[in-house]
């Protein structure tokens, strides 16, 4: 039961005839739950697949923070007279730095929480599968 | 009954509701594992609450507000990177720091890399930050209590340091939890309730302009008397009366003694204090406009926007509250209320900094600007309301005070006492290193404030964001880093930053791009040290520990897998470490 797995010449499947059939759908060799405990190759390529997402995923929303709020102070530095336009009577900049990016930091923090969740189920689904 | 009666009896109000929530929570979790158990049962919104009133400290309940009302909107990226830093940690850290089972950054060193110096050295960054951190909520404390009773600034800063050692010391901050969850309502009620007052107030007035092309006046005439001597710049002659005597006050500087009373006619122009520049309303209103006479305000502006981003996830008592987290998904929750939590907060400070430039002008000369946000109700408010606002304030500010130093103090004790003092893990040197943190903060405190609160404390996330910053993110996300590679960005950061902080708070260099690079430092020293923690790592690629991939197991991987374990499973040394590290958190889970 313990033979590494070999990606190139997987375990044969060999015809059982017992009436256990709930036994005969997990595969011979090992389970990616102890393939991730013994840290073997297959292990180690499920959570470097999984760190990769997530990196990527908090990266993702790093880059939409840079620019949209840290585009900012470059934009009232490019474009002045922007920092003097008025919206709902308030100067866009005020409007802007104390009121709508709180709600919008929420909502950002939102969809990365359901796609971060979202990353570790297809992982959890990935490994109990396998 | 006299002014000073109310703000008093807030303050008795507030200390007494603390120690005796502590007290009482001291008797419902007697041992670590009530401690431990009750942790696993505090829903998201508790504990999202207890780092929100943990968090919100004196630079967020009156530093702000008085950074507004004297630098205008340049200042509203204070507020937004104290919230910010809270969504990058969401991003980066929250989850898999809570899955690494550290409590504190040295923890996390130890668990990641395995090496000991590292330890401690994390544990030197971390008292540093923490000390940075607490100098400026003691003398918040003296200016709140200076501002509304008269006393002097010390008998604040040392009532804080005595209530908040003694009762972390004698235990009383173990139902943490819950006192600092009642503070952050406390905070927020205290500062939503005036607001809507105050805005009635400005509306009955007839909606005063804010933004005009004159600078600050004295809408009335007015009579300000000074606490401390003062130096200010008089722009156009002025008539006044300085101590029953007139006076004619001609442009150019001038200087008043302690205690003097100065009355301004009725529409007189504001003086400045010496080093803040008197700002139109137009200027103050615009960003990047450098009001206030900050120079070269994009740098700054940047600056202070990586500090607050990358800073928030290596402040001590942030951490710390992580690990009363669950689980790696219930610290994603507990963050998203947090920024909830926060957002709702921060739309208030910048409404006082505002009307504070109509109601209390007068706070430009004396340069207590960190004061408006107590002076404002007894200014714009007629009637008994004012001073039952005020005192509505003082409470929240105190409560602001006596959280952040609590939680501080605990954190910066408690690494204090595992990494530092030799042979000291006991509850007894719990105590020794909380007297000792207590007394170096209050020993810190005790000379004027030299700078805003709200600007110390940027500089403690300045220090946070070019530390622990690099060692949590690099940790987190890249197999490759060392230990001796962490050293090195961690001494060559921390470095940069002292030195920063240090020649900031001596004020020995002053004006252009030299000042503005060291008031604001994050903007170099972060990716520095960055670059130092990378390269020294790829020089050192060796050193990288043996157990990585299993490490980054236990950090990224949801629990529930039916893994073998959870933070640092079977490598040979790990059971040994990990009871170790339970024994070590066991004592200091008592101490939270």
């Amino acid at each position: 039961m313990t033979r590494p797995v070999d990606p190139a010449d997987p375990p044969r499947r060999v015809i059982v005839t017992s009436p256990r059939t709930a036994a005969v759908r997990r595969p011979p060799g090992r389970s990616a739950v102890q393939a991730l405990d013994e840290q073997d190759r297959v292990g180690e390529l499920l959570v470097r697949s999984l760190v990769r997402a997530q990196l990527a995923l908090a990266l993702r929303l790093l880059a939409a923070l840079a620019t949209l709020l840290g585009g900012l102070p470059l934009l009232f530095a490019l474009a002045p007279s922007v920092r003097d336009v008025q919206v709902l009577g308030l100067p866009l900049p005020w409007l802007v730095l104390g009121v709508l990016v709180y709600p919008c930091l929420l909502a950002g923090g939102l969809v990365y929480l359901r796609l971060a969740e979202r990353n570790e189920r297809d992982f959890a689904d990935l490994v109990e599968r396998s | 009954m006299n002014g000073t009666t109310l703000p008093l009896l807030a303050v008795t109000l507030v200390v007494c509701a603390t120690v005796g929530i502590g007290v009482y929570g001291l008797r419902l979790a007697r041992t670590t594992s009530d401690f431990l158990v009750a942790s696993r049962t505090v829903s998201p919104l508790w504990n999202a609450s207890a780092i929100g009133g943990e968090y919100l400290s004196a630079a967020s309940f009156l530093g702000i507000a008085g950074l507004v009302m004297a630098y205008g909107a340049d200042a509203l990226w204070f507020p937004v990177g104290f919230v910010a830093g809270y969504f990058v940690l969401l991003l980066l850290v929250a989850a898999p720091l809570r899955r690494s089972g550290a409590y504190t950054v040295p923890d996390f060193a130890e668990v990641r890399l395995g090496s000991q110096p590292l330890r401690r050295l994390c544990a030197l960054t971390a008292v540093a930050i923490g000390l940075l951190y607490l100098v400026p909520q003691l003398q918040g404390a003296g200016l709140a209590l200076r501002a509304t009773t008269g006393a002097p600034v010390q008998v604040g800063a040392v009532l804080v340091a005595v209530v908040v050692t003694v009762n972390v010391a004698g235990g009383g901050m173990r139902s943490a939890t819950f006192v600092q969850a009642f503070q952050y309502w406390l905070k927020l009620t205290a500062l939503a309730v005036p607001a809507v007052f105050l805005l009635l107030a400005w509306q009955g007035d007839g909606r005063p302009a804010l933004a005009g092309p004159a600078g600050p006046q004295f809408a009335a005439t007015t009579s300000v008397r000074v606490d401390s001597g003062v130096r200010f710049v008089v722009q156009t002659p002025v008539q006044v009366v300085l101590d029953g005597q007139p006076l004619r006050l001609d442009p150019g500087p001038h200087h008043i003694e302690r205690g003097s009373t100065v009355v301004f006619p009725a529409g007189a122009a504001v003086p400045h204090v010496d080093g803040l520049e008197a700002a139109t309303g137009t200027a103050w209103v615009r960003p990047l406009s450098g009001a206030g006479g900050v120079e070269h305000p994009l740098y700054t502006t940047y600056a202070l926007v990586l500090a607050t981003f990358l800073g928030t996830m290596g402040l001590p008592h942030v951490l710390v509250r992580f690990y009363t987290n669950p689980d790696g998904r219930a610290a994603r929750r507990t963050t998203l209320l947090v920024l909830a939590l926060l957002g709702a907060f921060y739309l208030l400070p910048a409404l006082y900094g505002a009307l504070g430039r109509l109601y209390t002008p007068e706070l430009l000369l004396t340069g207590q600007t960190d004061a408006v946000v107590l002076a404002l109700p007894v200014a714009a408010l007629s009637g008994p309301v004012g001073p039952l606002l005020q005192a509505l304030l003082v409470s929240g500010a105190f409560a602001a005070f006596l959280s952040t130093s609590s939680g501080l103090l605990v954190t910066t004790a408690g690494v204090l006492a595992q990494d530092l003092l030799p042979a000291a893990r006991t509850v007894r040197g719990f105590r020794v290193a909380a007297g000792v943190t207590g007394a170096l903060a209050l020993i810190l405190a005790l000379p004027a404030a030299a700078l805003p609160l709200t600007q110390v404390v940027g500089l403690a996330f300045a220090v946070a964001a070019a530390t622990f910053c690099p060692l949590l993110v690099l940790g987190i996300w890249w197999r490759g880093l060392t230990a001796p590679g962490a050293a090195a960005g961690l001494l060559v950061g921390g470095g940069l930053s002292a030195a920063a902080v240090t020649l900031t708070l001596t004020g020995a260099v002053s004006g252009g791009w030299p000042q503005a690079l060291l008031a604001q430092p994050a903007a170099w020293t972060v990716p520095t040290s960055f670059a130092v923690m990378v390269g020294g790592s790829l020089l050192t690629r060796r050193s990288v520990p043996p157990g990585v991939g299993r490490t980054m197991l236990a950090l990224h991987a949801p629990e529930g897998l039916g893994l073998r374990s959870g933070a640092d499973r079977s490598s040979p040394t790990a059971t040994a470490r990990r009871s170790r590290r339970a024994a070590r958190r066991s004592g200091r889970a008592a101490d939270l």
